[in-house]
């Protein structure tokens, strides 16, 4: 059996584990919980796809995330779309979205891309509060069905959805890790001139990655509506989005998609774990409080801890 | 874990509250047996903090006084709550949390529209009845049977808020012939400015400055300046606390003058910008949910008034309590004489009575229709009077916010012309 | 719509209303610009500051932007401390790029977090004399409570121009934002130079904060209004450049304040960031940078 074939088949053995250890668990709360911080494993694997790989910073996981949960918002209004296809579409149109940014931008060094992609967000939430059709400021409801197909469960449903969705960017990232794509955002990340120098299509790459990791976070905001009930700019627009991302990939670590996995799981299981027990605002105290203890102590996150106890240094 | 009730200052609740109940109960009983426990989420912290907190204190005022008459069913009660962080995001994990896990007996809502819809489903799916707190509209698409809303504005708000302020201006001489109106855009401000173009449409008063204004903006001269140049006779503004005072600086900085100015602000209510503002309010006429005027008096409000101040001095939190705490505190006595008129924790039970009958509480008495709005909107409009210098002192008394609408509650008369001359 | 007075007083409200962004962008263009130090928790400690000032004057009685200037050094000790910490933890090993930007985003929360659990979630503001007055030459009107920060924040901003021009640690400064090995050659440490610099910074945050205060009442999440603006304002100029900080500062101003009067405050946001976007585009190295970027 090849390495590949092992690889894949151990991340959908986990999916499965998942879903049967949850529904031993037997309650709405489960699926909930399990959603979020898959949810956040899908956003921090996307955003270290471009942090990680090519050392490009995004300050607007928000602003893709929203376009996600808007496209779902607009194509269930218009449409009634299936939520598949709606979370399909999303991916499309956020992935098409980064690859405008990226081509406006990533000709400019590092920090304004970072600029840019901040002020798209500002950019798309005006646009989208100014729109009354997709609910404008007022936000929009989206009422969920009473059952799937499949599960009798909705929240089940939406908890598999995000599996599927996690599992399958965690597999994508695996791969741009082999890859051509992979090594060429690598040397990108080292020294982006002398890359282009050795020949590198450095914009073309860093396109390509832009558009993939815009395309996970739009498709990890599809299904947010559907969570949420009702949805309006500002949640979908949220900081907290752009902050627990990042925040979660430095804390794992940014050599591999091992490192936002790690990151997403601990600190959003430490997050709603704090949001039933110490439930105050000392929540996000917690998370910066981490975050900056992180950086200062274990710059290459709880990956690079693991890889210097193992001897092996600091690889990337 | 859960945050247990304060049970601080309990012989002096126990000792008020029997004062001041002890002709509608009969004598208290102690509470026995397990504690019956109502989870919610509220926001503690994020943008909504100042309000959740003061109702969290009411709330909590409501469950010392309940418990030192006896409990609800004979049992005590218990709040169980989690921090929502003022995120919608948060709140459908809370409330499968309370409902799965905790396994709470009755639940509440959080604060605000933005709050309170993300619940809906989960409420609906486990079928509890569901008294909320200040939403708009968040029942519409659901159609819940055994929801309440514990807010003023009532089913139509888009027309009907803006009411109150109309029929004020009515009492100008000349009739105003003019309006401008401006206001956040969220869903409470566009909703309020609906309401106020429609109102004008019915009247014929002819709108001559109509924008929305984005929750960023620094600098409010641009939209007084604009006002100005179109001189209404009314001025209708629709804002959030931090805008509010912007507005109201640069009416004054610009010398702005209207007939009568005012409409839906939310921010003169509370008390952290009535301190700021002071005299500025002066002549404002101002949407609100109470005010403490004799007209207002119902029973067991003064009580409760004093008894959350006592508290919230020490906490130091919103001081004065008179925009959500009463709110907060009137949506306990639903959801208690609810329960007790069921007789039991049967959620259809209690959803049932929900729309059955009225229900006395410290805002007056409230009626729901079978969508958990109040069957008669409340909106007051109060005008701020005879305010000097900054005191907080002053808002506890009455014939500082004259209460001009609705009828039944009217406590003075209009005095034309913003600024105050 | 097209009245020359409304027009006038937008251009004129919004040249006040750019002081105020120029003074908070000042700051960060000096860190980020200068430095490379890419402060993005610089607003939250405007506010932190906003906080601080607000409780001194309720004190003492004394005017904010006085008072400001008598906390400003405070927090450029403050600040010279922690460019020590950044230098020692990130710059030294090379991390500064991502890992700094981290620290100061986590340093952004905590601040917030830690002023709503001391202070609440409540609104400080300051009553000064002059709240309420304004200077009306002819058709214009000038309020003074956002003159007298506008004067402040063009005294300041003097102030850190002739500094930077001639004193010695100025132009040492100065010199560390174009070539950071040349001072070595001058026997000057550059980490000290740095870290003077970034205490200004952090200094003018806290000027910045005094004349905020004035101009409206401050909470917690204060910082969220400006963060996009200032860093909008600090690349449109073309990074380290201080004089297009200012000029870009009052064009953003105007551009928000004319674009309210004309087409509606709805817009004035996505105007303002639409056009960084353009210029990012078209001009990447900003209005007023040079070609070095």
């Amino acid at each position: 059996m090849s390495r590949l074939l092992r690889f894949h088949l151990g991340l959908a053995a986990t999916g499965i584990v998942l879903i049967f250890a949850l529904r031993l668990i037997g309650n709405d709360y489960a699926w909930y919980t399990g959603y979020v911080i898959l949810q956040y494993v899908l956003l921090s694997v996307a955003w270290n796809v471009l942090a990680g790989y090519a050392g490009y910073v995004n300050f607007g996981t928000a602003a893709f995330f929203a376009t996600g949960a808007y496209t779902t918002i607009l194509l269930t209004k218009s449409l009634n779309l299936d939520l598949v296809l709606c979370v399909l579409a999303a991916g499309l149109i956020s992935g098409g979205l980064g690859l405008a940014v990226g081509w406006l931008t990533l000709r400019l060094r590092g920090v304004y891309f970072s600029i840019a992609t901040l002020s798209l967000a500002v950019v798309l939430q005006t646009l989208v509060v100014n729109w009354s059709y997709a609910g404008g400021s007022s936000g929009a409801y989206t009422m969920r069905p009473q059952g799937n197909n499949l599960f009798g469960n909705y929240s089940e449903f939406l908890f598999v959805l995000m599996l599927v969705l996690a599992l399958g960017a965690i597999a994508a990232a695996a791969w741009i890790e082999r890859s051509r794509l992979g090594m060429g955002l690598a040397a990108i990340r080292d020294d982006e001139r002398a890359a282009a120098a050795a020949g590198v299509p450095t914009l073309r790459l860093k396109l390509i990655a832009t558009a993939i990791s815009g395309a996970m976070m739009g498709m990890a905001g599809a299904p947010l509506p559907y969570y949420a009930s009702y949805l309006n700019p500002e949640a979908a627009f949220s900081l907290t989005y752009t902050i627990n991302t990042m925040a979660m990939t430095l804390i794992g670590g940014t050599q591999s998609w091992v490192g936002p996995v790690i990151g997403a799981v601990l600190l959003s299981a430490l997050q709603q774990g704090a949001t039933v027990t110490i439930s105050s605002a000392g929540n996000l105290l917690i998370v910066g409080g981490v975050l900056i203890l992180f950086v200062m102590l274990a710059p290459k996150g709880i990956l690079g801890l693991v890889q210097a106890s193992r001897g092996k240094g600091g690889a990337a | 874990m859960n945050r247990e009730m304060t049970r601080r200052s309990f012989g002096l609740l126990a000792t008020a509250a029997v004062a001041s109940f002890a002709g509608k109960k009969s004598l208290a009983q102690p509470a026995s047996g397990e504690p019956i426990r109502i989870g919610f989420s509220t926001p503690l912290s994020g943008g909504l903090a100042g309000n959740g907190r003061s109702a969290l204190l009411a709330q909590q005022v409501w469950g010392d006084d309940i418990n030192a008459r006896g409990g609800l069913l004979g049992r005590p009660v218990k709040l169980v709550y989690y921090d929502d962080q003022s995120n919608g995001a948060s709140v459908p994990g809370i409330y499968t949390k309370l409902l799965d896990v905790d396994k709470v007996d009755l639940v509440i809502s959080s604060y605000g529209t933005a709050l309170i819809a993300p619940a809906m489903p989960v409420i609906v799916r486990h079928g509890m009845a569901f008294i909320s707190l200040l939403g708009s509209g968040t029942n519409e698409m659901f159609k819940y049977g055994r929801a309440a809303n514990i807010s003023p504005v009532g089913r139509k708000m888009n027309e009907d808020f803006a009411k109150g302020f109309f029929e004020v201006a009515k009492a100008l001489d000349p009739a105003p012939t003019t309006v401008a109106i401006a206001g956040l855009d969220s869903d409470f401000s566009n909703r309020a400015m609906e309401s106020a173009r429609t109102q004008a449409k019915l009247r014929g008063i002819k709108v001559v400055y109509d924008r929305a204004y984005p929750p960023s903006t620094v600098d409010f001269s641009p939209i007084v300046r604009a006002i100005q140049s179109a001189t209404p006779d009314l001025v209708f503004f629709a804002s959030y606390p931090p805008d509010s005072v912007g507005l109201l600086k640069a009416v004054r900085e610009l010398k702005l003058t209207a007939k009568m100015l005012g409409g839906g602000m939310v921010g003169p209510q509370v008390t952290a910008i009535k301190a700021q503002l002071g005299a500025q309010l002066n002549n404002l006429v101002c949407w609100d949910v109470y005010a403490p005027e004799p007209t207002m008096d119902f029973a067991g409000t003064t009580a409760f008034l004093d008894r959350y101040r006592a508290v919230a001095e020490a906490k130091g939190a919103e001081t004065l309590g008179l925009y959500a705490p009463p709110l907060a505190y009137a949506q306990m006595q639903v959801l208690e004489q609810a329960v007790t008129r069921a007789g039991s924790l049967d959620q259809a039970a209690i959803g049932a009575e929900l729309h059955r009958d009225s229900f006395p509480t410290i805002i007056g008495e409230l009626r729901f229709d079978e969508t958990g709005e109040w069957v008669e909107e409340r909106n007051v409009y109060v005008q701020y009077q005879g305010i000097v210098g900054n005191d907080l002192q002053q808002f506890k008394k009455p014939g500082v916010q004259v209460i001009l609408y609705p009828p039944q509650y009217k406590s003075g008369v209009l005095r034309p012309g913003f600024p105050a001359a | 719509m097209l009245d020359p007075v409304l027009i006038v007083n937008a251009i004129v409200s919004g040249l006040l209303l750019g002081c105020l962004y120029a003074i908070a962008s000042m700051g960060l263009a000096v860190s980020f610009g200068m430095l490379d130090v890419v402060n993005i928790a610089h607003p939250a400690m405007m506010v932190l500051a906003s906080f601080v000032i607000a409780g001194l004057c309720s004190q003492s009685g004394l005017d904010p932007l006085l008072t400001a200037l008598l906390v400003a050094p405070a927090f450029g000790f403050l600040g010279v401390g922690l460019y020590r910490v950044y230098h020692h933890f990130f710059e030294q090993s090379g991390d500064e790029a991502m890992q700094g930007l981290a620290f100061f985003f986590g340093l952004m929360i905590l601040i917030e977090v830690s002023l709503v659990l001391i202070y609440g979630a409540d609104q400080r503001w300051v009553e000064t004399s002059y709240g309420g007055h304004t200077l009306s030459l002819g058709p214009v009107d000038l309020p003074l409570r956002m003159l007298l920060p506008a004067m402040m924040s063009l005294a300041c901003i003097g102030a850190l121009f002739v500094w930077l021009r001639r004193s010695f640690t100025g132009r040492a400064v100065a010199a560390v934002a174009q070539d950071r090995d040349a001072l070595r050659f001058l026997a000057i440490n550059p980490i000290r130079i740095k870290a003077v610099a970034f205490g200004i910074s952090v200094a003018l945050a806290a000027i910045a904060a005094g004349c905020l205060i004035v101009v409206q009442p401050v909470d917690a999440h204060s910082g969220h209004v400006f963060i996009g603006r200032i860093l909008a304002i600090v690349i449109l100029a073309g990074l380290g450049s201080l004089p297009g900080t200012l000029v870009a500062a009052l064009l953003f101003g105007v551009i928000e304040n004319l674009a309210a009067t004309l087409w509606g405050p709805a817009w004035s946001p996505a105007v303002a960031f639409g056009l960084l976007l353009a210029v990012l585009t078209v001009r990447p190295q900003g209005i007023f940078g040079g070609a070095h970027t």
